[in-house]
């Protein structure tokens, strides 16, 4: 990293966040009850929580469990009543925004949606708008969980990919470097105190965090592939109790519905989070519906994240490695465990 | 003999006669238990018995109907059990059931609220205590501090029905009275600061449907009210008043049904008190039609019957 580092108290975050509120909408993680962190606008006043990983990714911010696309309104032509025109308003709305306290799997949970509604065949304008009004601020991992893999899968606990500004724990603060020029331009509020002292802190904290990769995924993207027609997905997807929290907890899920909800002569189109969990979700209109079961909706999960996806983007896993997944699952079904399966039989 | 030794031997016996058996295993560390599928004498090994083992299994046995299985059940899950043989949703006859005598099980997001358990390494249970070691140190603290709150007012610490029991019955321990405290502290705002309540609690609902998919009787699944898109009966959008309407909707689903086994709360991600609206229900229930389900399986639910006249309301004398 470059050697414009600088020193951020962590008394000085809530100013901080305080006066860049005033150019941006700011989010932060910020604990909403005993054991819940999310990520909000901050506010005045707000319980940050920044030592601890947010139980849902910062994702929402780019792309909202419910957004609006467009609202629609009829007109009847009052000379003659059977006819009416539609008038259609976009609703696009991308202000500056800064995703304060990420951390590196979430930072790269949204290279992950880059790939897809950024950067490839299908553009999305929605979340392009977004994302290019947003500046990532990442917290590395010095004390990794139990349920984090992401050096498996890629990613670091001092992984800098996708974060414009990055701090390092260190005593009594943060050591900040910009990783972009966006990044970079966050340095000139006063909260940032010079830092030379701290850089060698920081350079050691990084050395210190060990992950080891422990899951050995060489080759799983055939495996699985191997596996699609066999009854190894009924014995994994046993204690699968087929709710979305796995899918609404990650930060790389990215799967949506939309619907036309209309009101009288008004209405909106609006995109909202689906889920391969559910039984709708590839639902056809003959009432036909190949992933009838848990068994090929669990397929699907593994197979998107570890086949699909690296297959169609350069190898990236459609995964971060962030184990919220695991925490957040109702029966504690581990996906690594479901992978270092797929090794052993594929 | 240990609970867990009869458990492996009554499991022994009968695995030849059913397809699986579902127990519980470690999970991905010391403070997580898993449900197991047991096909095997390897899988037998792996069956553990201790305040961890929080599931209700019987939420798996609805959609194994027709399918001969065995499942081990708490007392508390009996009684989803019995309720689910009332309303014909499984048979009897393809079931074996292992009951366990249980003094009760911890609820995992209160030992979150206490501590960092980012890094457990070993839990133990002796003499009433729990014992959590991490990188940090060790923590210990008395069990009925992090007990499910169901378990602070059990009435049934053996289940109500088995074919092979493992552990001495246990007669109940627990305060009756103290089952709807929770809710009449929440009687005791008014209406207005009950609604605020509820809306700040459930704002961080995210509409994932663990509470639907955990609960055993929840059995319509995927063909839900809440996420059917023909017809469209709720909106699609993550509002304030969706997350209201669908709790209230899955409450009223299950009143005069709910065990209050508490895998709504318990399956719920965002930690969501909802065990507390479904007691809520179950207590209105009680005093309208003096009915507690999931208790005797020869009952039919309040709300499955219509009579011109309920004995236990007074109609005639408003």
């Amino acid at each position: 990293m470059s050697n414009k580092g600088r020193f951020l108290a962590t008394d000085k975050i809530p100013g901080l966040l305080k006066r860049l509120g005033g150019t941006y909408r700011v989010f932060a993680p910020v604990k909403v009850s005993d054991t819940v962190i999310l990520f909000h606008e901050f506010k005045e006043g707000a319980q940050l929580a920044l030592n601890k990983q947010a139980t849902l990714p910062p994702k929402e911010i780019l792309f909202p469990q419910t957004e609006c696309l467009l609202s629609y309104t009829y007109h009847k032509d009052p000379e003659n009543l059977e006819k009416s025109e539609v008038q259609v308003e976009e609703t696009l709305e991308a202000l500056p925004t800064i995703i304060f306290g990420a951390r590196p799997c979430d930072a790269r949970g949204l290279m992950v949606f880059d790939a897809v509604f950024n950067d490839g065949q299908w553009r999305d304008p929605y979340y392009k708008a977004r994302r290019k009004a947003t500046t990532i601020v990442t917290i590395l991992c010095t004390q990794p969980e139990n349920t984090c893999f992401c050096t498996s899968v890629g990613g670091g606990p001092t992984n800098t990919e996708g974060s414009d500004l990055v701090l390092t724990p260190v005593t009594g603060g943060y050591f900040a470097e910009p990783a972009t020029e966006k990044g970079g331009a966050l340095l000139q509020d006063e909260a940032f105190a010079l830092g030379h002292n701290k850089a060698d802190e920081a350079r050691e904290e990084r050395e210190k965090v060990s992950l080891e990769s422990e899951l050995e995924l060489d080759g799983i993207a055939q495996c699985l592939l191997e596996l699609f027609s066999t009854d190894f997905w009924k014995q994994v997807s046993a204690k699968c109790i087929s709710c979305g929290a796995c899918t609404y907890v990650c930060p790389t899920c990215y799967c949506f519905n939309i619907t036309d909800e209309t009101a009288g002569v008004k209405g909106e189109r609006i995109r909202t989070w689906d889920s391969c969990m559910f039984y709708q979700y590839t639902l056809e209109a003959s009432g036909h519906n190949p992933r009838p079961t848990k068994v090929e909706r669990y397929r699907n999960r593994i197979g998107h994240k570890f086949s699909y996806h690296p297959t169609n983007y350069e190898g990236m896993f459609g995964c971060t490695g962030c184990g919220r997944c695991i925490k957040a699952c109702p029966v504690s079904l581990d996906i690594r465990q479901v992978l270092r399966e797929v090794k052993v039989h594929g | 003999m240990e609970a867990i030794g009869k458990l492996r031997e009554d499991i022994q016996k009968e695995l030849e006669d059913v397809e699986f058996i579902i127990g519980w295993e470690q999970g991905f560390d010391a403070l997580h238990a898993t449900p197991l599928f047991i096909r095997s004498q390897e899988d037998i090994d792996r069956l553990i018995w201790n305040p961890l083992c929080v599931h209700n299994l019987a939420s798996y046995l609805p959609q194994l109907k027709g399918r001969k299985v065995g499942v081990l059940l708490k007392g508390c899950d009996s009684r989803s059990v019995i309720q689910l043989l009332q309303e014909g949703l499984i048979q009897r006859e393809e079931i074996v059931i292992f009951g366990i005598s249980c003094p009760g099980v911890v609820d995992l997001s209160k030992i979150r609220a206490r501590m960092n358990v980012s890094q457990v390494k070993r839990v133990s249970f002796a003499e009433g205590n729990v014992t959590i070691e991490t990188p940090q140190g060790r923590e210990e603290f008395p069990l009925d501090e992090v007990l499910a709150t169901k378990c602070l007012s059990c009435q049934y610490p053996t289940p109500l029905i088995y074919d092979h029991l493992a552990g001495e019955a246990l007669s109940p321990q627990r305060p009756a009275d103290l089952l709807y405290k929770e809710v009449e502290e929440i009687e005791k705002l008014d209406v207005k600061e009950r609604l605020a309540h509820w809306e700040r609690e459930l704002n961080r609902c995210i509409r994932c449907y663990a509470c639907r998919n955990a609960c055993p009787l929840c059995v319509c699944q995927d063909y839900c009210a809440a996420d059917s898109r023909n017809p469209h009966w709720l909106s699609q959008r993550a509002g304030i008043g969706e997350k209201v309407m669908w709790h209230i909707m899955h409450a009223l689903h299950v009143a005069g049904r709910c065990t209050d086994c508490g895998e709504c709360e318990r399956a719920c991600p965002m930690d969501i008190p909802i065990q507390r609206i479904r007691k809520k229900i179950n207590k209105e229930i009680k005093a309208l039609f003096d009915y507690e389900a999931g208790v005797n399986t020869e009952d039919t639910p309040p709300l499955y019957t219509f009579q011109m006249e309920e004995s236990t309301i007074r109609e005639k004398d408003w």
